[in-house]
């Protein structure tokens, strides 16, 4: 760090000292994990590169696996999207003041895993040079086009959604000159913090909050139906827009924790993500891995009990058949570890979340892996077919280069915008203390 | 206008898979090499199923030549994004090769298993190129192909008439797998006409569609074979 931004930076409140200190300060671990996740997309780079030029058949795919890893990790990456987003707008509206410190951190998540998500069906396509036809000779009866026109819409308005709340810290930066003032000039567009600017912020927050809740309803509701639609045996089911849409809070849920889990150590921010954060996401954990197997009991025990032979070919692969690992180690994952340490308090740590959230991620990877594969393979008229499916390197390269390329960019991020809310925070100090009290005592009865 | 559609009698088939090479030579089906087919990633248009019964040793065996079923309600173009599958005026369910994003929705849709993905650019020994069918395009790597009814034909067959100032005949229009069927056991012809053998055909006793109760409404009739 330079003298003169040091001396600049002891200038300014603790709150922004040690918010913007990631800013202005970075560590030699930081370099290491960059360049390796660096290495590791230039990898996947590669990889795709060989897919481009040979043709799908450098994957694992075939007849009937038709759709693999990449559309696995679509699901799963919008999935986790569901995070930042719609949590936060949750909260916000329904003035939760504890929200503070975990909003910003969330929505980042949410607006990078919309883009490396929504690559995913393009990764997978057999002629990406055509992507354009989709809106070239857009056809508004396939789901595919639903969903375009869906997460496209959730990507602007997330976009939006995390940067206008941005703007007062940008322009605190930019007051700072803590960094190079063009680019703060710039991006903080003429935020000068006045009560009128102020105002107007809040209100257009307000109805942000409010727009993007359907909207992200709606992007999982429609990668859901993707699969509905289609006659498939356990595809074919009217719960998966709403499972979906509980499945991608729920791995979203587990995201945040992981992410806050890290932040809190790599930037000392233990007193930004306190004890009470993890306690909370903890709790909203535990009902989600409530929900999640009602959800799930439901849709097998429908398909069960009706007991279709096509059904049952595809049911009984993941009970006791070839994709009974995945599928019980699914519900290990998702139901039987988060359940167990969420219920108790004193598991509702820094520690305790982080393993329950790294459980659920992978145990919702899992779900998506039970979702594609088993019905692939499966189809409703029996083909001769190899019954199974190997991933190729190619693709899993291409899934760890999004992984990698995913977090990398999320800690570059980190350099240049505050990860906890400046301005919130202080806001929260110097108002919200007092309005919460006072909405505290309006609920009461006056005759004291 | 036409309704394009096929009857197949499973008791005169043999399984002598003619109509599955007769569909790929008439077709530019590009071979695959064995590793290959063994991953699942033969195309064949025409496919002729085998299905065993029984116990060992008093085992039956039933052969099902399946080509597209040309459904006149198809689940796959619904779900293309692009408009890249469609069926024509004739019920001729088709695929337009050049706009086909190659996203796979279509192959996922549809409960017969009948479009087949391009993994990789064609290939055939250089002894074959001479041999391929100038009247049907070659498919880059990338895209979804499937059965056409040998719809090439039907336009050859037109211009034929037409140039004799006459009427389509039922012989003038017949796809390969039909042509060559040395049982006669696939017959083909306009479903809607009442001189076209696959009318009565298909109001045969016998007479069943694979996995009507989906609604797809298959034009492909298969006569069960009798006890």
């Amino acid at each position: 760090m330079r003298q003169s931004v040091k001396e600049k930076l002891a200038r300014m409140s603790t709150d922004e000292q040690i918010l913007l200190r990631p800013l202005v300060e970075t560590s030699r671990g930081f370099y290491v994990v960059t360049a390796l996740l660096a290495a590791i997309t230039l990898w996947g780079m590669i990889a795709y590169y060989l897919q481009v030029t040979y043709g799908l058949g450098r994957t694992g795919l075939n007849r009937p696996e038709y759709w693999g890893i990449y559309i696995i990790c679509f699901v799963f990456f919008i999935g986790i999207s569901h995070a930042g987003t719609l949590i936060s707008a949750i909260l916000r509206v329904s003035k939760a003041e504890w929200r503070r410190s975990i909003t910003r951190s969330a929505e980042l998540i949410t607006v990078l895993v919309i883009g490396f998500g929504a690559i995913q069906p393009i990764i997978d396509l057999g002629r990406p040079d055509r992507v354009l036809n989709v809106l070239l000779h857009a056809q508004l009866r396939s789901p595919l086009l639903w969903d375009v026109t869906s997460i496209g819409l959730y990507f602007i308005s997330c976009t939006i959604y995390l940067y206008i709340p941005m703007l007062p810290d940008l322009a605190i930066i930019r007051d700072s000159g803590i960094k190079s003032p063009r680019l703060y000039r710039f991006l903080a567009a003429g935020y000068r913090d006045t009560p009128a600017q102020r105002a107007r912020l809040e209100r257009v927050i307000g109805v942000l909050s409010i727009i993007v809740i359907p909207i992200a309803v709606s992007v999982h509701t429609v990668i859901g139906w993707i699969f509905a639609m289609t006659l498939r045996p356990m595809w074919h089911s009217t719960i998966f827009g709403p499972y979906f849409v509980m499945g991608a809070i729920y791995s979203g849920i587990a995201a945040i924790l992981v992410a806050m889990v890290v932040l809190r150590r790599a930037f000392g921010l233990q007193q930004y993500f306190k004890d009470i954060h993890f306690d909370y996401l903890g709790r909203l954990l535990l009902l989600f891995s409530l929900l999640w197997f009602y959800f799930t009991f439901a849709e097998y025990l429908t398909a069960f009990y009706g007991g279709e032979p096509g059904e049952m070919r595809a049911f009984w692969s993941k009970l006791t058949g070839p994709f009974a690992i995945p599928f019980w180690t699914m519900v290990l994952g998702c139901f039987i570890i988060p359940l167990s340490l969420m219920s108790r308090r004193s598991m509702r740590t820094p520690r305790g979340t982080l393993i329950a959230g790294i459980a659920v991620m992978i145990g919702m990877w899992l779900e998506r892996f039970n979702i594609v594969v088993p019905t692939s393979v499966n189809p409703r008229w029996e083909i001769e077919s190899i019954g199974r499916y190997l991933p190729s390197w190619v693709e899993l390269s291409i899934m760890a280069a999004t992984f990698s390329g995913f977090i990398l960019l999320y800690m570059l991020a980190t350099k240049f915008i505050p990860i906890v809310s400046i301005w919130e925070i202080k806001e929260g100090r110097e108002h919200s203390v007092r309005e919460v009290a006072d909405r505290v005592a309006e609920y009461l009865p006056e005759n004291a | 206008m036409a309704r394009w559609g096929m009857v197949i009698d499973l008791d005169r088939c043999t399984g002598c898979a003619a109509c599955e090479v007769a569909c790929k030579s008439e077709n530019n089906i590009a071979p695959v090499s064995a590793g290959e087919a063994d991953m699942g990633r033969a195309t064949s248009w025409m496919k002729v199923m085998a299905q065993v019964e029984g116990e060992f040793p008093d085992t039956t065996m039933h052969f099902y030549p399946r080509p597209c079923m040309h459904c006149d309600n198809p689940p796959c173009i619904r779900v293309c994004p692009v408009q890249a599958t469609y069926i024509n005026d004739e019920g001729v369910v088709g695929q337009i090769y050049s706009r086909c994003i190659g996203c796979r929705y279509c192959a996922n849709a549809c409960p017969y298993m009948v479009k087949y993905f391009n993994w990789y650019g064609p290939e055939w020994a250089q002894s074959e190129r001479n041999h391929l069918n100038p009247d049907v395009s070659v498919r880059p790597a990338g895209v979804i192909e499937k059965c056409t009814f040998c719809h090439h034909r039907l336009q050859k067959a037109r211009e034929d008439a037409r140039a004799e100032e006459r009427e389509l005949r039922e012989e003038d229009y017949q796809p390969a797998c039909a042509d060559i069927c040395p049982t006669g056991a696939i017959v083909f012809g306009d479903l809607d006409d009442p001189s076209h053998r696959v009318y009565s055909l298909k109001e045969d006793p016998r007479a069943l569609r694979i996995m009507e109760d989906l609604g797809t409404q298959p034009k492909v009739y298969y006569l069960r074979p009798r006890e």
